[in-house]
């Protein structure tokens, strides 16, 4: 009897895992997916096997007991319960908690799906964590991915589908016209499609201590538009007794990947790796070399202080130690909490000489991937969530709350309108540099492979610019000479 | 007169050394072999295809000159933790044992360093040593010396090493306090009445007497080195400035996890491999022959 009963439980079990509308939902475990449901109930079967061994009257009533709780906790729960939506990303703090804010406000405004969100580390870790979930057919339905993994995103075809494609399949309003263009070109197909949509983006500025700048006797309200204007500050700094004119952040992104588009050089051939994998570097070109040839010669005279490889020299600038700051608009946050100064945001300089007038700057950041391998009512569900993320009012909410770019023109024209960039000034200075003018093929973005080695390498041979190792021109060179070894390799691997 | 002890028939002796073979060939004979399996393909992320190389992986990472300065860097690095946690260890476990009055306070102390995971004394490091807000550069401010291990590659790595020999020097005085207590009395007296000053009677007696723990603390912490102080490089320089602090293995988590190039990263494994048993094998035939147990 006990056999027939055990039986009836399997029978009952694996029904219910075979059919993929109903959740294995129970109070204490939820299962992502088969696999990991299967574990569980063998673990089941294993104790009532175990409680086989169990005799007499009173003992077979607790065991009949026992298998009808457990035949509860594995029944199917109503079909009505929602899709569920996972999406992973790489937000703490309180980014963490806006992002948590976004996924409560979806989940409430609508019954038909649930988004669960997770954090699992930074862009770096998230990405790995993604891919190994991949590997192992466990993948989430939306992955965050920063923005130097979007060629390794888009090459693997069979593991990411479109966000056009899934748009279309939700069913859900999009209009890829209502997106920025400088921020979308990032991650946009040389066919004009959207591949995934940009979740958080922002661009560099120019963030400026005025306190700092009257202490060494500069006038704050001095022209820094150009970098020979900030050549001048900065000797005048100096001479003021200022002992950090100029620090930086994320000094490729900022003095080689955006100053070649803010300048309309190309960074690589194929415009940028946006037209084949068979590109090349070309930031060795003699405009980034004159800039990092006068960066260098700054970083030797003591006007510029190099403080490491990420944004490191944001805590200097904080803390009120150095007058001139190159870090991205979404420092914003952080800079007016902390700064005990008066600080204002000026555009990115440019050279004067090299183009008549600045093009726009690129963006950093991460967008949101949907990966491959769920059912059509899991990627309406996820459809669903992307365009509630891009919609007017949360991304002007967002946009406010982060000092990252809105991605819709519409959303910045809300925040305009709602008079946030008059009550705070110095947070359009991004948006107006991004869109000054329309993107050309060598502003669009980066879409080249292993970008975030390669990066790496370019860290390690502005350290020797920085130090005085190399000049300007050997360094590039060689960051040339390593990156493109890694860029054969990769069109090697993704052939 | 030599008897050899034998087992009669196959079952038993198998039996009792299966469980060590089962468990190499698990954790070490089948993920090596994945890894010499994987070294010669160049797959994709995702895992979705993978090209078959040969050895064009090796090709590769010999024809790079980072990746053969790597090496360098590794002997030298390696050299220095080696050194840098020993003869401290060695100097401190000799003063520990000639305590009379609170040697119990004073050993506890030295032993704690040895319970900070390596990831958190290279963060502490990096605070004392910190450009900015560390107290050390600091005080070498004053002194009128810059501190800037983030530009300069020597100051880069002695940091890496300091931090990553601290705490080792916890575990090698542990051994080798306990290699010094075992040093019978007797010889060190006789010694003593022959007239041996203290540092006399440690130069030709305790040392000798030492050299098995010695040895074996050479073996280990040259792993520990070549493994284990990955968590202290990534915290501190993260292989930087230039690569000046790029160890091998180092290498090998940033191109198989930072650059997703799972191919170059399972042929550095290969060679770290072929690297540390070469190592082990010189170790065990030439050092082990001046060793007396």
């Amino acid at each position: 009897m006990y056999t027939n009963f055990r039986f009836a439980i399997f029978k009952f079990v694996s029904l219910n895992m075979q059919s993929q509308k109903v959740n294995l939902v129970t109070p204490f475990f939820t299962f992502k997916n088969k696999k990991r449901a299967e574990v569980k109930f063998f673990w089941l079967l294993f104790l009532t096997k175990h409680l086989d061994g169990c005799k007499g009257e009173k003992n077979m009533k607790k065991y009949l007991a026992g298998m009808l709780i457990a035949a509860t906790l594995y029944s199917p729960v109503s079909v009505a319960e929602p899709t569920e939506v996972h999406f992973w990303h790489a937000f703490t703090g309180r980014l963490g908690e806006l992002v948590a804010a976004q996924v409560d406000d979806f989940n409430a405004s609508q019954s038909d799906y649930k988004v669960v969100q997770t954090h699992k580390g930074n862009y770096s870790e998230t990405l790995n964590s993604g891919i190994a979930a991949f590997r192992a057919n466990e993948q989430p339905h939306i992955l965050m991915v920063f923005e130097v993994g979007t060629a390794s995103m888009m090459a693997a075809r069979g593991a990411v589908r479109p966000m056009h494609e899934v748009m279309k399949l939700s069913g859900a309003e999009f209009d890829q016209d209502a997106y920025i263009g400088a921020v979308k070109g990032y991650y946009t197909s040389t066919e004009g499609d959207m591949l995934s949509l940009p979740f958080n983006a922002s661009t560099p500025v120019l963030w400026v201590n005025r306190d700092a700048m009257a202490a060494a006797g500069v006038d704050p309200d001095t022209d820094l538009s150009t970098w020979q204007s900030v050549g001048t500050a900065l000797t005048a700094l100096k001479a003021g007794g200022e002992e950090c004119p100029l620090v930086t952040a994320w000094q490729s992104w900022i003095h080689l990947e955006n100053f070649s588009a803010y300048h309309d050089v190309p960074f690589a051939t194929k415009d940028n790796g946006f037209a084949g994998l068979d590109t090349e570097l070309t930031l060795n070109g003699p405009a980034q070399v004159a800039h990092l040839s006068a960066m260098g010669q700054w970083a030797k005279d003591g006007k510029f202080i190099y403080t490491g490889r990420r944004n490191e020299g944001g805590a200097n600038f904080r803390a009120g130690e150095c007058a001139l700051f190159t870090e991205s608009s979404a420092g914003y946050a952080g800079i007016k909490k902390e700064a005990e100064f008066d600080f204002e945001v000026r555009p990115l300089p440019y050279w004067k000489g090299v183009g008549n007038s600045p093009q726009n700057t690129i963006i950093g950041g991460a967008s949101l991937w949907v990966m491959e391998g769920h059912s059509d009512a899991e990627y309406k569900g996820a459809g669903e969530f992307l365009s509630y993320l891009s919609s007017t009012d949360v991304q002007a909410q967002w946009h406010q709350d982060t000092g990252y770019l809105p991605i819709t023109a519409e959303a910045g024209d809300a925040t305009r309108a709602s008079g946030f960039y008059a009550a705070n000034p110095g947070t359009e200075v991004a948006v107006l540099q991004m869109t000054a003018n329309k993107p050309t093929a060598n502003s669009n973005g980066l879409r080249l492979g292993s970008y975030d080695q390669i990066r790496g390498i370019i860290d390690e041979e502005l350290e020797a610019i920085w130090s005085g190792d190399k000049s300007a021109q050997e360094a590039m060179d060689s960051a040339k000479e390593r990156g493109d070894a890694l860029l054969r390799r990769f069109e090697s691997a993704n052939r | 007169m030599n008897q050899r002890v034998t087992f009669r028939g196959w079952w038993l002796p198998i039996l009792l050394i299966a469980p060590q073979v089962i468990i190499s060939a698990v954790f070490f004979f089948y993920p090596a072999g994945q890894a010499i399996w994987q070294s010669l393909f160049i797959p994709d992320p995702f895992g979705l295809s993978s090209v078959f190389v040969g050895l064009g992986n090796f090709e590769f990472l010999f024809s790079d000159k980072f990746y053969r300065a790597s090496f360098v860097t590794t002997a030298v690095f390696s050299i220095l933790v080696t050194l840098c946690s020993m003869i401290p260890a060695l100097f401190l476990a000799v003063m520990a044992d000639r305590l009379i009055k609170g040697s119990g306070t004073y050993r506890t102390m030295l032993i704690w360093p040895y319970a900070v995971a390596p990831a958190i004394a290279g963060v502490l490091w990096l605070f004392m040593f910190n450009t900015r807000v560390g107290v050390v550069s600091w005080y070498l401010g004053q002194l009128g010396y810059d501190w800037n291990h983030v530009l300069n590659g020597g100051e880069a790595m002695g940091l890496v090493v300091v931090a990553s020999a601290w705490g080792r020097i916890s575990y090698n005085f542990l051994f080798f306090l306990a290699a010094l207590q075992a040093v019978p009395r007797s010889v060190i007296e006789a010694a003593a009445i022959d007239g041996a000053r203290f540092w006399k009677r440690f130069w030709t007696v305790v040392l000798p007497l030492l050299s098995p723990t010695a040895f074996f603390l050479l073996v280990v912490n040259i792993v520990y080195s070549f493994f284990e102080t990955f968590g202290v490089i990534h915290t501190i320089t993260s292989g930087g400035p230039q690569q000046s602090t790029t160890i091998l293995v180092y290498k090998v988590f940033a191109d198989g996890f930072v650059g997703q190039d799972l191919g170059s990263s399972a042929a550095q494994s290969v060679i770290l491999l072929f690297v540390v048993g070469l190592l082990t094998i010189i170790q065990f035939k030439y050092i082990e022959k001046k060793v007396h147990y």
